[in-house]
């Protein structure tokens, strides 16, 4: 029995993916729903940060929110507020525990947490409707949560 | 941390109230055939006066185009495959040498059926979908071959039965012997499933009118089953719809004809009490 959780842990934490100094998502520290240290201690590459908003295939943020900046980018959907000017709203801490955790600074909101392992209802392999297997670890990576902060960060009226 | 919350939420009204009404249902009237009005939009049943107003068809959310294919059957794709269970109907098959007419006579005699299902089957003790009951009536009447819930032929003939009760009003029982399952389905309804964690209410009952990337939410109502759909040009079982949502938030999802589904349904359908039975109704 307790091998077997020992095991589930290793595997999890493999499944977490977080490199050496990486802070991996059960560790992360919100204070008021902000995060104050770097999940990576690398600083975030706002370039990159810009393609994740955007792209389907990563974090797809453009699915709810606007972002006028990107223009380029079709069908950017309304259940969440335009991107537009977040630089200016929030620190760089609280853009960090929005994007890891949104829920932790909105009770009960809509928008997905980024940077969690835990505590999900029948979680999925991904997009196949199969349950999660040990590939499963959290939506982005501690570094793609750093770039897209750097990109937030940017965005300013 | 309280007061940027509300100053979020503020942020949130203004951005609602500048959104052009581009999103929001149409207002238009469907009539079928140029004859039968169906209540797209009505008050909504007294067991959602906490949450909605109103209650709405997904053909409201649809554009210009898909609307009009549907309001007549010679341009709605969905009654090629009612005439296709109009010959299924009449075949004989099984160790009865059966067919549905040998005992239901023409499809109209299932005016009314679908407006009511799902529903308490008192002999068998459980909660039916319409594709149970017809299940039942192959392998205990007719003796013959289950069909696959949500496959071709199944799907046809659930589209015959509908299109017999297309502007009656959907009317499932909620109370008595079908509570218990009701209240389950209901459960899952406010579940957020998945790694997303979302569940059906964020997107159909929060946010319908908005979009979410290209999709225009709708209330998610199932009074247009089954539909057929532009993308993939056949048509789609209630459930088939429920496990592909569900599988997009990045959840394991339950089967087609399991009992989660069941229930699902029947709360689902009882949300769209007093909408006009639609099926096959067209969507994107
Ligand atoms: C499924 C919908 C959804 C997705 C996907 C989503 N969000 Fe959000 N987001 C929301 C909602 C809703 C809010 C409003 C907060 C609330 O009240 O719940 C929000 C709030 C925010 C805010 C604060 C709002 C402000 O003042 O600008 C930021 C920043 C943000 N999201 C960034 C992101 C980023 C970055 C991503 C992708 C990595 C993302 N969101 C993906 C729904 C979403
Ligand atoms: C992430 C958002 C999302 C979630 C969560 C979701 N759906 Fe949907 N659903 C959609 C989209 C997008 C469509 C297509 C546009 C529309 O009709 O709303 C859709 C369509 C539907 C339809 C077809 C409506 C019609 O008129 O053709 C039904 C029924 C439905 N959903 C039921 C559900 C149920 C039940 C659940 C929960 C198990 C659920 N949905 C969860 C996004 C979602």
């Amino acid at each position: 029995m307790r091998k077997s959780i020992l095991a589930a842990m290793a595997l999890a934490l493999s499944a977490g993916g977080s490199a050496a100094g990486e802070i991996a998502p059960s560790q992360v520290k919100f204070e008021d729903g902000a995060v104050a240290t770097s999940l990576t201690g690398v600083p975030g590459d706002a370039a990159e940060g810009r393609k994740i908003v955007g792209s389907k295939k990563l974090g797809n943020c453009v699915a709810c929110h606007v972002v006028s900046e990107q223009a380029e980018v079709p069908f950017q959907g309304e259940i969440g507020p335009p991107l537009d000017g977040a630089g200016d709203r929030w620190s760089e801490a609280e853009l960090r525990g929005i994007v890891a955790n949104a829920k932790m600074m909105f009770e009960g909101s809509m928008m997905p947490s980024f940077y969690k392992t835990e505590g999900f209802i029948r979680p999925g392999k991904a997009y196949t409707g199969k349950a999660a297997d040990d590939t499963f670890g959290p939506l982005l990576t501690a570094q793609q949560i750093e770039n897209v902060v750097a990109y937030l960060g940017t965005l300013k009226e | 941390m309280i007061k940027k919350t509300r100053a979020l939420s503020a942020i949130g009204a203004l951005v609602l109230a500048a959104t052009p009404a581009l999103a929001d249902p149409v207002d238009a009237t469907l009539i079928l055939n140029e004859e039968t009005e169906m209540v797209t939009r009505t008050a909504a049943p007294d067991h959602l006066s906490d949450t909605l107003d109103e209650v709405m068809s997904g053909w409201l959310f649809r554009g210009t185009e898909t609307r009009a294919m549907q309001a007549d059957d010679f341009d709605n794709p969905g009654m090629i495959f009612v005439e296709q269970a109009m010959d299924t109907w009449d075949t004989v098959e099984g160790t009865e040498d059966k067919s549905c007419a040998s005992c239901h006579e023409s499809p109209d005699t299932m005016a009314g059926v679908r407006a009511v299902y799902p529903k308490w089957n008192e002999a068998a003790g459980e909660v039916r979908t319409l594709e149970m009951q017809i299940n039942d009536c192959r392998e205990n009447r007719m003796g013959a071959e289950k069909w696959k819930y949500t496959g071709g032929t199944m799907q046809n003939m659930v589209a015959l039965i509908s299109s017999v009760s297309r502007g009656l009003p959907v009317n499932v029982a909620i109370d008595g012997p079908v509570q218990s399952t009701w209240e389950k389905g209901k459960e899952l309804y406010y579940t957020r499933n998945g790694q997303l964690e979302l569940s059906c209410a964020n997107c159909h009952e929060d946010n319908y009118g908005n979009m979410i990337r290209a999709d225009h939410l709708s209330q998610g109502q199932i009074n247009g089953f089954p539909v057929y759909r532009l993308k993939n040009t056949k048509l789609n079982a209630v459930h088939a719809r429920f496990k592909g949502c569900i599988r997009d938030t990045r959840a394991e999802t339950y089967s087609p004809g399991s009992e989660e589904f069941i229930a699902l349904e029947l709360y689902v359908a009882s949300r769209g009490n007093g909408l006009s039975v639609e099926g096959p109704s067209i969507r994107n």
